[in-house]
């Protein structure tokens, strides 16, 4: 019955890591499309390369946040949480 | 000061050799600490010691000293990159720290502003430690960026900056910032204002982090299909993962070198502009002049 018990924290860890990830789509469109006018505004005005390059990596930086935080919901499902909920288990089962 | 001398060349090497001497400590440490086992695993900083204290113990961190062994070699690079300047000029070394310095200031005061150059020497430090912190995992050392305290320390350190700078213009005026554009917005603009060091301090170490995990996956999962596929071959061929070669390299390059330098980039920018941003510039300005207008009646 134990084994039952942590089978199913270890999976709905798991599942749970991986739902959260699902996260990592909107930053991926919102890079892929800053990018995307990065590009068309070097390919206008060609002089202003830098100053555009370094305006969407920090816009890049920024839109990503979301997915980070989401991957450390993820790396903390699977690293942290089946260690503590399995000694919960074991606490409250005595 | 003349640079071709004994002592000058003895001086150099001196400091070079203080440059690389915490990296190798660091190294032996690493080396004494670590558990014995050939498995490639995913683990958390190790930790070196406990210092006892009533209320539980304080664990010094790999991560910790890892830092510390950074900031140490970060300042003894500095010194020798400032050995031997002169006003004249000249040497290659000169040339660059003084390319340094420029660069710095130019980027200072291209999103703060002339009143903000001060905070060029901060930037510089603050980007150096972050960008050496990332690179370290190069010599295979655990990267203190990979751990949140450490970046968490860092974002606190800016959250306090961005404070005060706020408070500049008195408590009232930074309370009453809180309720714009309307009063009831000012749940949300708390909450925003605790997100900052929150969202700087995950998005450095996700970012490090995220990539120190994919390397570890690819090269235990290519370790694994080596052995799957080139397992029989004899005797020692058998056991060497020759899938190994090449591809963690290649992740390496990204993760540790370019995403660590661009995470070190976005740290110190965002830093100068949420210090500049927050500060009233034009109220405190008129506020200055309104003193010193006092001042000069009172005087008279």
């Amino acid at each position: 019955m134990i084994e039952l018990a942590i089978g199913i924290i270890l999976g709905c860890c798991a599942l749970g890591a991986g739902v959260a990830m699902i996260a990592g789509i909107g930053p991926g469109i919102g890079e892929g499309n800053a990018v995307a006018k990065a590009c068309e505004a070097i390919g206008r005005q060609p002089e202003c390369k830098s100053e555009v390059t370094t305006t969407m990596l920090m816009g890049c930086a920024v839109a990503e946040t979301t997915g980070l935080y989401a991957l450390v919901i993820a790396i903390l499902l699977i690293f942290v949480a089946p260690g503590r909920l399995v000694d919960l288990l074991m606490n409250t089962i005595g | 000061m003349k640079t071709n001398t004994r002592g000058f060349r003895v001086a150099d090497g001196l400091l070079l050799l203080l440059v690389l001497l915490p990296l190798v400590c660091g190294m032996v440490l690493k080396v004494l600490f670590t558990p014995a086992s050939s498995d490639i695993e995913i683990a958390g900083a190790l930790i070196y010691f406990t210092i006892p204290l009533p209320y539980g113990g304080l664990p010094i961190t790999e991560s910790q000293v890892n830092s510390w062994l950074v900031i140490l070699s970060v300042f003894w690079l500095c010194l020798y990159l400032c050995h031997g300047i002169t006003a004249q000029g000249g040497t290659k070394r000169q040339l660059l720290c003084e390319w340094i310095v420029e660069k710095t200031q130019d980027m200072v005061t291209s999103n703060m502003g002339q009143t903000f150059l001060g905070f060029a020497p901060f930037v510089a430090a603050v980007m150096a430690l972050s960008a050496f912190s990332s690179l370290l995992s190069l010599l295979g050392l655990y990267p203190p960026t990979s751990d949140l305290n450490i970046v968490a320390g860092w974002a606190l350190l800016v959250f306090f900056l961005i404070t005060h700078y706020k408070l500049k213009c008195g408590p009232m005026h930074y309370l009453k910032s809180f309720a714009e554009p309307a009063p009831l917005l000012m749940p949300l603009n708390v909450i925003s204002e605790f997100a900052t060091p929150v969202s700087m301090a995950f998005r450095h170490y996700g970012n490090v982090l995220s990539g120190s995990v994919i390397s570890v996956l690819v090269a235990a999962g290519l370790a694994g299909l080596s052995r799957l596929l080139l397992g029989w071959l004899p005797g020692v061929l058998g056991e060497i993962p020759f899938l190994q070669i090449g591809l963690p390299a290649i992740l390496s390059v990204y993760f540790d070198v370019f995403s660590g330098m661009l995470q070190a980039f976005i740290f110190a920018m965002l830093t100068m502009l949420y210090i500049a941003g927050g500060f009233p510039a034009e109220l405190y300005a008129k506020r200055q002049e309104k003193k010193a207008a006092r001042r000069t009646k009172s005087n008279a």
